[in-house]
């Protein structure tokens, strides 16, 4: 944990470094998007790395690190290191960093096709053949979900670590989120597959919200079926999309296999219905 | 034969901060004049064309938001107008003034972004907007708020600000209520006013004196300041649909980096806010018109360092003309057009906050995507980012490594590379050799 010294005006301003791998930025750019707030945290911490806002880039090591993106090329397997060498307390900042993100749909394929449909060139390209969360290569103290993050989670987490307080993030589904908010169930009353049910909340049900489906951008749920740390009933819903809505098993797979695809009960679930097309 | 004695300068910049992308710069300097510029961009490769494959077009939009974090919306548009094309659908009336409008949303929020964010700071000897508020305390706080107008409108439409969640083929998931709408009003009458005060702001820095003669691309409709529609016009003779584009703009590979070199007619070119204004200004409001007068900026801006003057006007009139679109919505009966899949190939261009951004798809009967091809405006400018290296390094040689490689970064971020490359780095090694 952070300088924890009794008189808080006798410690030390935490620094934060903003580290990037293969990513789209919308995270960092949850980040600028404090607007207000991100002056405040320009006080309460010292912003000593954030290449994307800042040119004055101060070596480490640093309080805390947050890492947006996966891993995808031997170099950055190899940065990833030296980051968690520098970082005292290491969050990963959205789906790529967590779950390696919609680019891990590569995982399934053939790479170097892959390669052959996008360059000319394959062969000057370098990349890897796996998109992974930096928790494969890392160890990481506490995992931002969502595609992009939510920013009030970025700063409530940041906030209590630099109070001292064990942060606590929710991991139940979107469902108990959407009821708050009062909306009715598109799964239930307009048959639209929503993912809703396994997909963790924090987002603030926005998809149902907006008349349309939860497309599970903030990973899969923890604990409604057998306890905290315990995988969403992914099957069941899997088994209502085919059954009750009609989809077949090709349309299931892909249900599953999206922004938060390589996650392991996602991962599983899609795989069992590609076993069934 | 005259004997060779290779000088070699090497000037490192560990990153290039405030710019979305890698990228390493290579300067090759013979006798004191510039022999060759390589600026390499090492985005690693999340090929997303190759994985839209197999994946259902009503899928498609949600994917490619994902290339982008600051342009989401330019994707997700450029994408369903092609697909449209392939349908046969035509969205018209309030679902097209909707779209406009939350494009003009990202427009702002991206850049008030770069002007006051990333860009600014180089103009006033700062390293960043949060050291700049230091000093002007009232003129960061402006732009941040800037910003949140845009993301506002984006947040209402959208769902949310980054990877909005509403667009569809057809429409929308949902559409607002006329007094929802309004409800950002007196937001954005505070904006457009805040917008005024930009572009007088950045009128009033000091530039220095560079114009490359460049051929601009942007696109160009009858009536309006393009966002989704309008034939795809240069500087040069050129006037084609999104339909011909291929056929016209080729794409090269270079050894050195993993963006695309893209060429018209064979050589650079330029897409963004420069080339939209100077393509479309007639297109102006008269407010716009005016400040520009006001401060004697003349048109055609040829100096890619005025880019933030472009952006600071089209910041302007995207507010004004969202002002003018909630001014007359009305709710439609439908949040989107019922769509009759069939297959086809469908291409589309519109105009992302840094410059026409096409997509082609090809779907089969089931509306699954067979192919896909997109070429971004960062991949379209980075050739002509090299030239313009190329023309200004020259006057930079006589400085110490460390400034010469400040120039550079400074140069580099005119044209806001876009967001979705890795780590910025920015290794600039310049090679002196001379004959003696």
């Amino acid at each position: 944990m952070l300088d924890q010294s009794k008189d808080v005006n006798e410690r030390r301003r935490p620094s934060l470094a903003v580290f990037k791998f293969a990513s789209c930025d919308g995270c960092q750019l949850s980040i600028l998007n404090l607007e207000e707030d991100l002056l405040a945290v320009g006080q309460a911490l010292d912003i000593a790395y954030f290449p994307e806002a800042s040119s004055d880039m101060k070596p480490g090591p640093y309080d805390i690190a947050l890492v947006e993106g996966s891993i995808t090329t031997a170099e950055d397997a190899h940065r990833i290191l030296s980051v968690r060498k520098q970082a005292n307390v290491l969050i990963t900042i959205g789906a790529c960093a967590t779950a390696g993100g919609i680019q891990a749909l590569r995982n399934w394929a053939d790479v170097e096709a892959f390669k052959r449909t996008v360059y000319p060139s394959p062969e000057y390209i370098q990349s890897l053949s796996t998109s992974t969360p930096i928790s494969e290569h890392v160890h990481v103290d506490f995992e931002l979900w969502g595609c992009p993050i939510d920013k009030g989670q970025l700063l409530r987490i940041v906030t209590d670590l630099v109070a001292g307080v064990q942060p606590r993030l929710p991991a139940d589904s979107v469902c108990l989120e959407c009821k708050r908010r009062g909306n009715v169930c598109v799964l239930v009353a307009r048959g639209i597959p929503c993912l809703g049910p396994v997909t963790r909340t924090g987002c603030g049900a926005i998809c149902p919200s907006m008349g349309r489906d939860c497309y599970g951008c903030f990973g899969p749920s923890e604990g409604a079926r057998k306890g905290p740390g315990l995988p969403p009933n992914t099957a069941s819903l899997a088994k209502h999309f085919h059954g009750e809505l009609q989809l077949i098993p090709v349309e299931v797979m892909r249900r599953f296999r999206g922004i938060n695809g390589y996650v392991l009960p996602f991962r599983a679930e899609s795989d069992l219905w590609e076993s069934k097309t | 034969m005259p004997e060779k004695t290779a000088q070699t300068r090497t000037i490192a910049v560990d990153m290039v901060a405030r710019v979305e992308g890698e990228g390493a710069l290579r300067v090759t300097v013979k006798d004191e004049t510039v022999q060759d510029v390589e600026l390499r961009i090492f985005e690693p490769p999340r090929f997303f064309e190759a994985f839209l494959r197999g994946r259902h077009y009503e899928e498609v939009p949600d994917i490619v938001a994902r290339i982008c974090g600051i342009c989401p919306i330019a994707y997700q548009m450029s994408a369903v107008h092609a697909l449209e094309q392939i349908f046969g659908l035509r969205v018209e009336g309030a679902l097209r003034d909707l779209r406009r409008l939350i494009y003009c949303g990202e427009w702002i929020e991206s850049h008030a972004l770069h002007v006051y964010l990333l860009q600014a700071p180089d103009f006033l000897g700062y390293d960043s907007a949060i050291a700049m508020a230091k000093d002007h305390a009232a003129v960061v706080p402006r732009g941040l708020r800037l910003k949140k107008a845009g993301n506002a409108i984006m947040t209402l439409l959208g769902g949310r600000s980054v990877h909005p969640v509403s667009v569809k083929v057809g429409g929308f998931s949902r559409v607002p209520l006329r007094r929802e709408l309004e409800g950002l009003k007196d937001e954005l009458l505070w904006a457009r006013d805040a917008a005024v005060d930009t572009v007088r702001w950045v009128a009033d820095f000091e530039y220095p004196d560079f114009a490359p003669d460049y051929n601009y691309v942007a696109l160009r409709h009858p009536d309006e300041y393009p966002l989704n529609e309008g034939q795809i016009v240069a500087s040069t003779v050129l006037q084609i649909s999104a339909t011909e584009f291929e056929q016209h703009f080729v794409e090269h590979q270079v050894a050195y980096s993993n963006a695309l070199h893209c060429t018209v007619q064979g050589s650079p070119y330029l897409v963004g806010p420069l080339a939209r204004l100077n393509l479309n200004h007639d297109h102006l409001t008269p407010l716009a018109k005016q400040v520009l007068t006001d401060r004697r900026i003349a048109l055609p801006l040829r100096n890619p360092f005025h880019g933030i003057i472009a952006r600071s006007v089209e910041i302007l009139y995207a507010l004004e003309e969202s002002l003018r679109l909630i001014e007359r919505y009305e709710t439609p009966p439908l949040a989107a057009l019922p769509v009759a899949v069939r297959s086809g190939t469908g291409m589309a261009c519109t105009e992302a906050p840094r410059g026409i951004l096409y997509h082609r798809y090809e779907v089969d009967g089931d509306g699954v995507v067979r192919d896909a091809k997109i070429v971004p405006p960062t991949s379209q400018n980075q050739f002509r980012i090299e030239q313009d290296l190329r023309l200004f390094m020259p006057r930079l040689l006589h400085l110490p490594d460390k400034e010469a490689a400040l120039a550079c970064e400074r140069v580099i971020r005119c044209y806001d590379p876009c967001i979705s490359c890795a780590t910025h780095f920015l290794n600039l090694d310049i090679r002196r050799e001379s004959s003696t």
